[in-house]
């Protein structure tokens, strides 16, 4: 490839000579924009931004510029404002930020423009017409980004109140054991320097008055879910913290009644304020996760061009069709419907379904289904099925069918609890009635060793144990821009004994790439042909071809080829009937794959063939994973001959060619029946119920909807390495997590006997609560700490990723 | 004693004052964006227009 000349002034891709406005800019559209912030003095965002080599270019003429109906997302309030939520892609840095609410703020008809940098959202507030939206945002889209309307209703509110209601509750619990804690101490101190016993019960009943509604309210999401697992005859971890917390608070207002010395207060509203760190921290890691995951997949939503008997178009959402609708399908736009081709002949890129890496022409009469991608020319669809008829909806049915196994997964830390309580409660028994009828004490201090021994087991230590590595192990991943949106995912993800690989898209890159060194002339005159057109072989022989100047006066037949006229007649570039080449047409044809032919007149045909490249590192990938053992296996709808040829290249030994959905999600059934746990690694909307039915599912950003659903685990980037990434984050949080209930079970069998004798005072329950806790907290964030040995494959270093977390 | 009487109102007022503002502050959506606060500290202000924007700082989605 031919050195690029300078870096665009706006977006900073590099400037070919081929660009249309060489040598500052690489496009049209990135001088325009350009211009415009010139115009309104907003230059200075050149000079603050910082590009974030992860984030789309800025590239205003990239791709199509999506289409939506802006207004029907808007709502209006009782003043006549409008509002309207907004996912924007393309934010880089802070600049970004300033930019853009800077832009739209320029227009007066806007009251509100605020970006949401963690989240890429914007809230838009204006006043006037509702239609107006289009001219406001126009600017920002003209600088490159995209804007994408959402309901912030259908996106994840549940979890956002939530977690807000956990950060309430611990902002509550935090007060209130400061303040206790503050009473304790001088409670603690007055053991050894002789505190009358009528200002000790004066501070047991402040730290009553504090403690009692705090724990009450802090409580609250304990108790709820110890009440439900109860109620499904289950027991969770927040079985036994709730007990602890209300019969250590309920003990302690006894004892205060009573004027007796010890009361457990601090430990109960410390261990509530220590699990809701956890639990808040928990949450909030993978509340990032799922609204980067949810990010992306806005990003590929569109809406679908519909046009009226009156021949007038109208922007509609794809779940508003109904069936005898005819819809635009403009050439570049993924297809948002199933139906039937009326009018209009091109190619589909059908990959995504299928597997099939080689677009499929299509003509009237021809079926195409929801998310394939409309390629070189526009087509006019009627809507065939909609709602429960489509492939997509039947595709649904299947992973529902197929998801059961794994709803079924327990997580360790309820089969810990499982295993934990019922045991804590029978020592706590066997003491209060063993101190009563043997010890022959009252049964008022019977009753005080057997809670005791509540509180000092309180699994503090035990419920940190789970979360704290979670959240830690989340946000690594995170960073490396591996979204993880299951809760067990990671645990599933340790049993792993078997990997299955999808081809189309995952072990390959999906975009075909020129085989063999065609001379140099041929590949000149053909790709300044293909510059002209947006198929993936043409845009593939640009991309070979390097610095292409494109040729002038080309016309393209969709499904066939470009043609063009030349000196000595048309020079054609196409298929191979396009370019009258005989069905035998003598080719040494060892290489198999998409080709491409140059006829010129007279001279002796060209033939490119094209191959859809792996991605970079799988080799090394799929290396790695062998010499750990794993047993890998590729599925594929694609061809035999492709997937044969992929498979022995990187050394798979078990493949299967032709799969279709439901032979896939089989495939992965029979040998989770033969106890077998697989790993599915797919992106085609083909692969969702093999990502369903398999024991954990890896899926890449670039996967359709519907798999990334599906998924546990979403990356981004084009390094297969984030599979090798996941699987060693995944073993190293499990061992952290096997040594911390380790560390609690053994601070446990040294307190236990102590609490079970009646040794216990509420200081040596609040040393050792919060010691175990910190011992477990300093475990976990070990993970933090990179071994020294390259894990994995091309790890990327982390200023580079950097930018992925806030999404 | 009696200073006791007086000093732990105290203590615990203040405690609830910083309660009160923490959760007034997290009901206003101050928290909704925290890398966004921590770059906007930087953003010169000469370039937005000045017409009562001040205000909308507080009126984040919830």
């Amino acid at each position: 490839m031919n050195a690029p000349l300078q870096s665009c002034r706006h977006c900073g891709e590099p400037v070919t000579a081929m660009s249309p406005a060489a040598p500052d800019f690489c496009c049209a559209g990135c001088a325009g924009a350009y211009e415009l912030l010139g115009e309104m003095g907003l230059t200075s965002y050149y000079n603050r931004r910082a590009i974030d080599p992860k984030v789309r270019a800025l590239r205003p003429d990239e791709e199509e510029v999506a289409n939506f109906d802006f207004t029907e997302l808007a709502s209006t309030d009782n003043e006549g404002h409008h509002h309207l939520n907004l996912m924007v892609d393309g934010i880089h840095c802070a600049a970004c930020v300033w930019l853009i609410e800077t832009l739209l703020q320029r227009n007066s008809a806007v009251i509100q423009a605020r970006v949401n940098m963690t989240t890429r959202r914007l809230r838009l507030s204006w006043q006037g017409e509702v239609a107006d939206i289009e001219d406001i945002i126009r600017p920002v889209m003209q600088m490159g980004y995209r804007l994408i309307p959402f309901d912030p209703a259908a996106l994840e509110q549940a979890t956002t109140s939530r977690n807000k209601e956990l950060l309430r509750c611990l902002a509550v619990a935090g007060f209130a054991a400061g303040n206790v804690m503050l009473l304790s101490v001088s409670v603690w101190a007055g053991y050894f320097q002789g505190m009358g016993g009528a200002t000790r019960d004066l501070f047991h009943w402040i730290s009553a008055l504090i403690a009692l509604p705090a724990a009450a309210y802090a409580g609250l999401p304990f108790y709820r879910s110890a009440i439900g697992a109860i109620r499904n005859r289950r027991v969770n971890m927040d079985v036994p913290i709730s007990l602890g917390v209300i019969l250590a608070l309920g003990m302690s207002l006894a004892q205060t009644i009573r004027g007796e010395p010890h009361a457990y207060f601090d430990s109960a509203i410390t261990l509530l304020f220590f699990l809701l760190i956890g639990r808040y921290l928990d949450g909030r890691a993978r509340g990032q996760a799922r609204s980067a995951a949810e990010h992306l997949l806005s990003l590929n939503a569109r809406s679908i061009t519909v046009i009226e008997p009156d021949g007038t178009r109208r922007l509609i959402a794809p779940q508003k069709a109904t069936p005898g609708m005819i819809v635009l399908a403009a050439a570049g736009e993924r297809i948002g419907i199933d139906g039937t081709v009326i009018e209009g002949q091109s190619d589909i890129d059908t990959s995504i379904i299928t597997g099939e890496s080689i677009p499929v022409l299509t003509r009237p009469g021809t079926t195409v289904f929801a998310g394939t991608t409309n390629i070189s020319a526009p087509l006019r669809i009627e809507v065939t099925a909609t709602g429960g008829n489509t492939l997509l909806s039947e595709i649904v049915r299947l992973m529902e069918n197929a998801e059961q196994g794994r709803a079924r997964y327990v997580a360790i830390a309820d089969r810990v609890a499982k295993a934990y309580a019922p045991v804590v409660h029978t020592l706590s028994l066997a003491t209060f009635i063993g101190w009563w009828l043997i010890g022959g004490i009252g049964w008022q201090d019977a009753l005080m060793n057997a809670i005791a021994v509540l509180i000092i087991t309180c699994p503090c230590a035990l419920a940190l144990a789970v979360p704290v590595v979670q959240v830690i192990a989340t946000g690594r991943l995170l960073r490396a821009g591996i979204l993880v949106k299951s809760a067990t995912a990671l645990e599933r993800l340790t049993k792993i004994t078997g990997i299955i690989f999808d081809k189309t898209g995952t072990l390959t890159t999906g975009k075909p790439e020129l085989v063999g060194q065609p001379p140099e002339d041929k590949l000149m005159l053909a790709a300044g042909m293909a510059a002209n057109s947006n198929h993936p072989l043409s845009r593939a022989l640009v991309r070979a071809a390097g610095n292409v100047t494109p040729q002038a006066n080309v016309s393209e037949q969709a499904g066939l080829g470009l043609m063009m006229q030349g000196p000595a007649g048309p020079i054609r570039l196409g298929s191979r009937t396009f370019c009258d080449i005989a069905e035998n047409a003598d080719v040494p044809s060892d290489i198999t794959g998409p080709e491409l032919w140059l006829a010129e007149p007279g001279v002796a045909p060209t033939r490119f063939v094209f191959r859809d490249t792996m991605r970079s590192d799988a080799p090394d990938v799929v290396e790695t994973l062998r010499k750990r053992g794993f047993d890998m296996t590729l599925l594929s709808g694609d061809r035999e001959s492709t997937v044969r040829q992929l498979a022995q290249t990187l050394g798979i030994p078990n493949w299967q060619a032709r799969m279709s959905p439901t032979d896939k999600a089989n495939h992965i059934q029979t040998r989770s029946d033969d106890g077998k746990h697989d790993l599915m690694v797919g992106d085609g909307i083909n692969d969702a119920p093999a990502l369903a039915a398999a024991h954990a599912s890896m899926s890449p950003a670039t996967a359709a909807e519907i798999s990334q659903n599906a998924a546990d685990i979403v990356f981004q980037g084009d390094r297969l390495g984030a599979v090798i990434e996941a699987i060693d984050v995944a073993r190293k949080a499990d061992r952290l997590v096997r040594q911390n209930f380790a560390l609690s079970f053994a601070y446990n069998v040294i307190t236990i006997p102590l609490a079970v004798s009646g040794f216990v005072t509420p200081l040596f329950a609040a040393i050792a609560m919060s010691s175990s806790s910190l011992i477990v907290i300093a475990n976990a964030l070990r993970l933090h700490v990179k071994s020294g040995k390259p894990e994995g494959v091309d790890i990327k270093p982390a200023t580079e990723l950097s930018q992925q977390a806030g999404t | 004693m009696s200073n006791l009487l007086l000093l732990i109102p105290i203590a615990l007022f203040l405690g609830l004052l910083g309660l009160g503002a923490f959760l007034w502050s997290l009901r206003s959506g101050q928290f909704d964006d925290m890398e966004g606060a921590a770059n906007r500290i930087l953003f010169d202000d000469d370039d937005v227009k000045p017409s009562g924007n001040s205000k909308k700082f507080h009126q984040d989605e919830s």
